[in-house]
């Protein structure tokens, strides 16, 4: 996931308690693997399943749009294929893998907020891994635990 | 995520800036301005937007700027830098107008306030406040008059939605009923004598602006206090997010977008504030001009036919791909639960029910003309 414009920047820890999100943790379970433009990616067999950070959901804020290629693209490690948006900005989202796509999210047509709620529970794409092995090049949860606290 | 962090020193800050990095809010460069967009932990956007429309919500709007004219010849100085017609208020009474170039676009829009017969307060953009300033020394200096940038005075405070009213009257001996949109009056607000209290407001809502000294210690209690107050009705902070959205779905001009100093009142749709038979302002021989030409383009409402949001600079294309237009505001309309936007387009396109592309990300996305503004509050 990559900002297509500067509009926004990444909040501050608040010390509320009563809020909607920022009221818990990050969350990055340790059964996903995770690329540096905030997506994830769990290995299924042959099958990777993806979807964005509970950081990339929180640097974005309310999510009102999800744009996603169709059954049967061919999708690119690190090239983009789909858009996410917030209320304010216009997000690319970049494949983990190589692959094909062999199913979509068609929920979040309707309920985009849904990678707000629960962004791990939110998939947007089904792909058929081409080589397995490429997750092995993606970062751990607690490397990325680390490289989302650097950026604040 | 880090702690709470400081501004960036280069950014100019309100005197609530402290208290917006307290609770929370995402902080964004505004103009020049560290101002808070959002407040993720006790609304957001979306729920901020809708705390407006159906509550009510507080908007520090301290970097907007203000512009003092005083002395004899105050009104003849309005007069002059101004398109609406001043001659026409009563003290207490304000209207939305604008400060023009003499090719007729925009230095600014801004609201004027008649507080005396020799005194008059412009509010102006945070973006534009050196600007306005400039302009307004470079363009009365021949009036008895003094013109001054009084924009750092004041901590202004927005209290609007529905439930503004009843949220301000449990801090104010003013009885604020009486108070008609776009007028004002002086009184005590939080304990503070002489406050500016304006039923204005840049969110299609009803609501008010508060005007007080711009003390961070005073900014911050009498925050804190509009909250507390408001907690029965459901008050909570709201950023430039929702201002945004909000002023988008009443369509409110922004300058930089609907306005600007390429852009003319007529094709802006503003005219309605242009008074073309005062005497004279600055602008008026090309309005006229203009009037008589017509305009080569003019600001449509677009609704989304097809699934996408029209954002700000995309590209409104006809069916051979050739662009006609250009979309200057879009979003999601959080109200409204639809994707709007306003564009620039041709006048043949403009008719109500055209259907038209808008280029997002390379594809045609279909939207058609709808009447403005998208969101109209309901008659009490």
């Amino acid at each position: 996931m990559r900002r297509q414009d500067a509009a926004a920047t990444a909040g501050e820890t608040p010390y509320y308690r009563q809020g909607r999100r920022y009221e818990r943790k990050m969350n990055y379970p340790s059964s996903l693997k995770y690329t540096k433009d905030d997506e994830w990616l769990k290995v299924e067999g042959d099958t990777g399943v993806v979807g964005i950070t509970d950081y990339a959901q929180n640097a974005l804020g309310d999510i009102v749009f999800v744009e996603l290629p169709k059954v049967g693209a061919e999708i690119t490690a690190g090239k983009p294929f789909g858009t996410v948006e917030s209320v304010k900005a216009v997000s690319e989202l970049f494949a983990p893998a190589n692959g094909t796509v062999t199913a979509i999210n068609d929920e979040l047509a309707n309920a985009p907020e849904k990678v707000n709620q629960d962004p791990y529970g939110a998939w947007m794409i089904k792909i058929k891994l081409k080589d397995k092995g490429e997750a092995g090049k993606l970062m751990s949860s607690a490397d990325y635990e680390k490289y989302a606290a650097e950026r604040g | 995520m880090s702690s709470v962090a400081e501004a960036s020193p280069t950014l100019r800050k309100t005197a609530l800036n402290p208290v917006h990095r307290q609770m929370g809010a995402k902080m964004v460069d505004f103009g020049g301005w560290d101002m808070p967009v959002e407040y993720p932990a006790t609304g957001g956007v979306l729920a901020e937007h809708l705390a407006v429309r159906t509550g009510v919500g507080i908007f520090d709007v301290s970097h907007m700027g203000d512009i003092r004219f005083t002395g004899p010849q105050a009104l003849n100085a309005v007069q002059h830098i101004s398109m609406n017609d001043a001659a026409r208020l009563v003290p207490g009474q304000a209207h939305y107008s604008a400060m023009l170039y003499p090719e007729a676009t925009f230095v600014d829009d801004i609201i004027v306030h008649k507080i005396g017969d020799e005194h008059y307060l412009f509010v102006i953009n945070a973006g534009t406040r050196e600007k306005d300033a400039g302009w307004v020394e470079q363009n009365v200096g021949g009036f008895r008059c003094k013109a001054e940038n009084v924009s750092d005075d004041y901590t202004q405070i927005a209290i609007q939605g529905p439930k503004g009213q009843a949220l301000l009257q449990k801090l104010t001996d003013v009885d604020l009923s009486p108070i008609k949109n776009y007028w004002f009056t002086f009184g005590t607000v939080c304990g503070l004598k002489n406050t500016m209290i304006a039923r204005t407001g840049y969110t299609g809502e009803d609501g008010f602006e508060i005007y007080i000294p711009a003390d961070p210690a005073t900014s911050a209690r009498v925050w804190h206090e509009v909250l507390k107050a408001g907690k029965e009705f459901g008050a909570i902070p709201c950023g430039l997010g929702a201002r945004n959205t909000l002023r988008l779905e009443a369509k409110m001009a922004l300058y930089g977008h609907e306005i600007s100093e390429k852009i003319n009142v007529f094709e802006a749709g503003l005219d309605r504030w242009c008074k073309l038979e005062k005497p004279e302002f600055i602008g008026k021989p090309a309005l006229e001009r203009i009037k008589a030409q017509g305009v080569k383009r003019t600001l449509v409402g677009l609704e989304m036919i097809e699934r996408g949001i029209a954002r700000d600079g995309y590209p409104i294309v006809d069916d051979s791909g050739s662009q006609i237009g250009c979309v200057t505001s879009g979003s999601v309309a959080p109200f409204l639960k639809k994707n709007i936007a306003l564009a620039y387009v041709p006048p043949d396109k403009a008719e109500i029910g055209s259907v038209l592309n808008v280029e997002i990300r390379g594809q045609k996305v279909k939207a058609k003309v709808v009447p403005t503004p998208f969101y109209k509050r309901p008659k009490k």
